[in-house]
């Protein structure tokens, strides 16, 4: 009795453990020892960085490769060298947003808001207002355009055409569509402008077009992802009430599934409200205030930015940063009222 | 009393069933829709850029022909995208990881934020920050390949003095389909079915065993499309590379001189402004080579997907 529950003494069961503040005492070490050089031989702060973390990952890999087993090891290692790829990501992103912000600031104020770039003597002050409203306006009527057809194509594939071949298609076709780079639609919302109203013309509705090409597809996606999760039982109450499959799809589907639809679409539009390259060849290129979407040239936030760039001077450059900030600000807003409306909304049959 | 409801249906079926056909009529007509605007995009591309196909050779800027012509920006398009690839995709899978099995709760949740947030960066800004800040600041490291590792074909130099090279190009991409690739795996991996880590944790699978073993299998799928996504992404990004990358020249795999060919697409948004009909037409002509390829490209990861899920349901 006594032999069999005493384990053989030749196989342990457990290996050694590094203590719990290894990872802390490695990190001090690795930091203090790749500090030699910038002290010894006077190289800056990124070698630093870069040869501290590298001593990390080797000491605390062969630490544990010592102490422990090498499975742990190689446990630790790929640990460190995750934890090191999500630092390494956040650079240029934390980066990115610290030069919009710090280098845009500066050139926004009431006079950058409310004035045109059209100016009439050199010495007037020129600002970003074109550009905001021609952005509202054009987002505004990609919206329009892709909004019913998208909700419409995701009932059709969710509500009626289960599992035939149309909606198999469209399926596909969605997802090939989620694809197309955005330069490619702004070719074919030209082709086709050019082919129906003949060469050279441009007008803001031409961007609109091009923009609800890579909207529609954002918007069935998200639309069909809340019809799913509809729960059937809703759907079967409302029949056994006698009511007709459209009411039911009406007043219990889509009310049930409203919040995600519009999170869904205020994603897409933030998506779509900084796309440069669809309207850079079809909304044209101006300096003055137009609000007809079916006439005229017509410049939006990302299209301004972009012929700040190609002008290239520094004060060029200023107002670009400036509208960048204003767009990125735009875009924030729209994804945080798009969680909020999401929360506000959400079902309350609990997934 | 008892014939006011049977008044009632004979008088509302028909109705209903009026309603019920016009609103399957809608829901089909935008499914069709679809379709149509799918079949229209190639069609009206093909229009107008097939004659770009046989243009006189003036607009092919000494490439000779159209595929002369277009050849370069291929290879240029390809090439940017592949850096962007392999610089970008361990990193999303890392972050992911992280996102998703290595960090806590409250790390994790603001953190997919951010990340979510940043897909919506639009590109113009990234090219922007690429041109102003990110390019300057990578010419000593330039230098310091070509000293050091000049004798790779990479980094052969001369260096580019401002850092507008295809390497840089394609580092600002990795960073623009970095969220994208890092949204949807972190997605795959969260739908790795509990029972199957716990079981291999309660196996005695180190934590990074318990990932290859329980959650990659089982994202696989999930994981190959995200990098597919991130490609197509990649290979039509536009003007990012535009802002970026100072083009022109032939093909060459020297990843920090000053003559690499640029992209199709960054192509057309440099060159539209030349109003000429034979450009026009030329442009688009590489607007429907682009589309194909990213056509092919995203029909490659549906199907990868596709089989995948069959394997894995059986």
């Amino acid at each position: 009795m006594s032999t069999t529950l005493t384990p053989a003494p030749s196989m342990p069961l457990t290996h050694g453990r590094l203590p719990r503040w290894a990872p802390g005492l490695v990190v001090v070490v690795a930091v203090a020892a790749a500090g030699l050089f910038p002290l010894l031989l006077g190289w800056g702060l990124v070698p630093w960085v870069l040869i501290s973390v590298v001593l990390y990952i080797a000491s605390l890999t062969l630490w544990s490769a010592v102490v422990e087993t090498r499975r742990s090891a190689v446990d630790r290692m790929v640990t460190s060298l995750v934890w090191t790829s999500f630092a390494i990501a956040l650079v240029p992103l934390i980066s990115l947003l610290w030069t919009v912000v710090s280098k845009g600031a500066p050139h926004i104020n009431g006079t950058f808001l409310t004035f045109s770039a059209f100016r009439t003597s050199l010495d007037q002050p020129i600002g970003i207002y074109h550009a905001i409203l021609g952005t509202l306006v054009i987002t505004l009527c990609s919206v329009i355009i892709s909004v019913p057809i998208g909700v419409f194509a995701a009932i059709y594939l969710v509500e009626y055409g289960k599992g035939n071949k149309l909606a198999n298609g469209v399926t596909f076709l969605v997802d090939v569509m989620t694809g197309i780079p955005s330069i490619v639609a702004g070719l074919f919302a030209f082709s086709m402008f050019t082919a129906f109203f003949g060469a050279g013309y441009r007008a803001g509705i031409g961007g609109s077009v091009a923009l609800s090409l890579l909207m529609v597809p954002i918007v069935v996606r998200s639309t069909e992802e809340m019809l799913r999760l509809v729960p059937d039982d809703l759907r079967e109450a409302a029949y056994a009430l006698g009511t007709p499959k459209w009411r039911v799809i009406t007043k219990v589907v889509l009310r049930t599934a409203l919040g995600g639809i519009i999170t869904g679409v205020t994603l897409a539009t933030a998506r779509i409200i900084g796309e440069t390259a669809p309207l850079l060849l079809i909304a044209g290129l101006t300096t003055r205030t137009n609000m007809n979407p079916f006439g005229g040239f017509m410049t939006t936030l990302p299209v301004f930015i972009y012929s700040q760039f190609q002008k290239g001077t520094p004060a060029d450059f200023d107002l670009a940063w400036g509208t960048a900030l204003v767009l990125v600000v735009i875009v924030l807003l729209l994804n945080i009222v798009a969680r909020v409306i999401g929360k506000i909304f959400a079902p309350k049959t609990g997934r | 009393m008892s014939a006011t409801p049977a008044i009632e249906t004979s008088q509302g079926s028909a109705p209903t069933q009026t309603g019920d056909r016009v609103f399957s009529g809608i829901a089909r007509v935008a499914g069709l829709g679809i379709v149509v605007t799918l079949a229209g995009v190639f069609i009206f591309l093909a229009i107008e850029g097939v004659p770009g196909f046989f243009q006189d050779e003036k607009f092919y800027k000494g490439g000779g022909s159209f595929w002369g012509y277009v050849d370069n920006l291929l290879f240029g398009t390809v090439l940017v995208a592949t850096i962007a690839l392999i610089v970008a995709v361990p990193l999303a899978f890392g972050i992911a990881l992280v996102v998703s099995h290595y960090a806590p709760r409250w790390i994790a949740g603001p953190v997919a934020y951010v990340i979510d947030l940043l897909a919506a960066v639009p590109s113009v800004v990234f090219g922007l920050w690429g041109i102003n800040l990110f390019a300057p600041k990578m010419v000593p490291i330039y230098d310091w390949l070509n000293a050091h590792l000049g004798w790779l074909p990479f980094f052969k130099g001369p260096v580019n003095p401002v850092g507008t090279t295809i390497l840089t190009a394609g580092l600002v991409l990795s960073i623009m389909i970095l969220p994208i690739i890092t949204a949807i795996s972190r997605e795959v991996f969260n739908q790795t079915p509990r029972l199957h880590e716990e079981a291999a944790l309660a196996l005695g699978a180190t934590r990074w065993e318990m990932i290859r073993l329980a959650v990659f299998p089982y994202a696989r799928s999930g994981m190959v499309s995200a990098v597919m996504l991130g490609l197509g992404r990649a290979l039509g990004e536009t003007l990012a590379v535009a802002m970026v990358l100072s083009g022109g020249g032939g093909i060459s795999f020297n990843l920090i001189a000053s003559s690499n060919p640029t992209s199709i697409a960054a192509n057309v948004a440099s060159q539209y402004k030349e109003n000429t009909p034979g450009t026009l037409h030329v442009l688009i002509g590489t607007g429907l080579v682009l589309f194909l390829v990213t056509f092919l490209v995203n029909f490659a990861a549906r199907w990868v997907v596709a089989s995948n899920d069959r394997r894995m349901a059986r």
